[in-house]
């Protein structure tokens, strides 16, 4: 019974590593761009959540939606204003380029708000649980969960219902064919990026309300997020939340067996999944 | 006139491809450039839609300076191209390749989705199959009908005959017709000449990234082309 409990908790841990690995999948999927930065912008805009609810005395959930809008934005902006000139042929400028952010990201963020532990306050939800029979589950790890389908959902809806998820895919598999169309690229790249920052902003809301963070600890997430998307294979979103659960799996069943072997057990996992699959569980088609 | 090329020299960094060429395309008008491999007549096509970057002047459309316009521009102007290779995209079905084509240039006229199937009926029944599941032939019809998508004023056509066998390209041409009838100028750049020719109203001959020969298609000899093509006559 408790190996149930510890899996049925694994799968939902899961859940939190897709959120953070969605916008990651979807602006490699799109520019073949590795956002190093990825980590820390979800710890700021944990900030920032944090923020709005403190001054503004508002929930959470209605900060977030408050703070999603600024995150396209600045997406957007970061996008258009600087990745955009280091995307090319060459993938070490956009590298260096968003491993710099990440450093600015971190030392901005302990400038302005200290070293301190944070925590995005959740009232009575933080320990509310349900239930299910077979195991009890915390409500707020089943809300992370149930958020990471819809957003995963929601993405794919966009990807392949709608004609900017058309111009998405367009100018995912060629750019210079897609401008034939009256496609601008760099247009394209920088509403993706907008759009992951937005999923950044609902992923920085549920770690800020089940974990602590810190201004340092971006990297320390953005790595769970790679290894997800990477055993999901490259560019698959249900590839990203398949390999979310995988880790999450992995590290609550090396936690049961001992405290100390979580995380290892984690990276374990991820990497005998690359032993049997070097290109991911789902990989795309064309590449 | 419609779109106009003038003095017009290209170059992919060093390498210079074009020495000032002068072509003209009045509406509704087709013109067929040929020449030997290399002769410049990609470059030519690729330049006008801004692919290739060039000095403003360069490029007239309806006598904007349109040269060093990016390509989403360029097409949002109604000049609209069928790329060397199909390049269609991978990830789209045939019908999305086709929607795509005429998604950010919304334009009313002769061509829609149910058009492009009353020309090319084979894409009906592959129109959920991925666009580059199907035969190089077929192929070549979405990207045709990719590009009227758009209603364009003016249709270049890069090579489309190319690596296609000859009942697939007469099938293909057979289409050029109607096309015309509806009201698009087009460009046939073409290694075929006999297809070029029966199609154009005009011909332009590039040697060397240089216009050799213009004539009317009706009027044009066979040794005259095989000089514009080669030279000094054989």
């Amino acid at each position: 019974m408790i190996w149930i409990d510890t899996i049925v908790q694994g799968v939902l841990l899961g859940g939190l590593y897709a959120l953070f690995a969605a916008g990651l999948s979807l602006v490699f999927g799109i520019m073949r761009l590795v956002n190093l930065a990825h980590g820390d912008m979800i710890i700021f805009a944990a900030f920032g959540i944090l923020l709005i609810t403190g001054t503004l005395g508002l929930n959470p959930f209605v900060a977030a939606l408050i703070a999603a809008p600024a995150m396209f934005a600045l997406g957007w902006a970061l996008q258009w204003f600087v990745l955009n000139r280091v995307l090319g042929r060459d993938i070490l400028p956009p590298l260096l380029v968003t491993f710099g952010l990440s450093v600015a990201l971190q030392n901005g963020l302990l400038e302005a708000f200290s070293a301190d532990s944070r925590r995005i306050p959740a009232g009575p939800l933080e320990s509310a649980s349900v239930d299910l029979g077979l195991v009890t589950v915390g409500w707020m790890p089943l809300l992370t969960f149930a958020t990471a389908i819809a957003v995963i959902v929601g993405l794919n809806q966009i990807f392949y219902r709608t004609a900017l998820g058309r111009a998405f895919r367009a100018t995912s598999d060629d750019p210079v064919t897609a401008s034939l169309m009256g496609i601008a690229p760099k247009g394209i790249f920088a509403i993706a990026t907008g759009l992951a920052m937005v999923v950044v902003t609902i992923a920085a809301l549920f770690l800020g309300m089940r974990a602590n963070f810190d201004p340092s600890i971006g990297p320390a997430r953005l790595i769970y997020a790679f290894e997800a998307v990477i055993i999901g294979g490259l560019g698959s979103l249900w590839g990203t939340l398949a390999g979310g659960i995988i880790i999450g799996v992995a590290q609550t069943v090396g936690a049961a067996i001992n405290p100390e072997w979580q995380i290892l057990a984690g990276h374990i996992g991820f990497l005998v999944v690359l032993m049997i699959r070097p290109r991911g569980l789902f990989p795309r088609a064309v590449d | 006139m419609l779109l106009e090329t003038r003095g017009l020299t290209a170059a992919y960094g060093q390498f210079r491809a074009l020495f000032g060429v002068d072509i003209t395309l009045a509406a509704g008008e087709t013109v067929a450039i040929i020449g030997a491999n290399g002769a410049g007549k990609s470059t030519l096509l690729r330049s006008i839609t801004g692919i290739l970057h060039n000095g403003a002047e360069m490029v007239l459309h309806r006598g904007c300076p349109i040269g060093a316009l990016p390509p989403e521009v360029v097409m949002q102007r109604g000049i609209a191209m069928v790329p060397e290779g199909r390049k269609l995209f991978a990830s789209l079905s045939v019908e999305e390749n086709l929607l795509i084509g005429g998604q950010v240039r919304r334009t009313k006229g002769p061509w829609s989705l149910a058009a492009i199937y009353d020309l090319f009926p084979i894409l009906q029944d592959k129109r959920h199959v991925p666009g580059t599941a199907l035969s190089g032939g077929q192929q070549q019809m979405v990207a045709i009908g990719r590009a009227l998508m758009s209603n364009p004023e003016v249709l270049l056509c890069d090579e489309i005959s190319l690596g296609l066998a000859p009942v697939v390209i007469r099938d293909i041409y057979a289409a050029m017709p109607r096309i015309k009838a509806s009201g698009a100028a087009i460009i046939v750049v073409e290694q075929d000449i006999g297809r070029a020719l029966s199609v154009a109203d005009r011909v332009y001959c590039l040697m060397e990234g240089r216009v050799t020969l213009t004539a009317p298609a009706a009027a044009i000899s066979r040794e005259a082309i095989h000089t514009a093509y080669f030279g000094a006559a054989a």
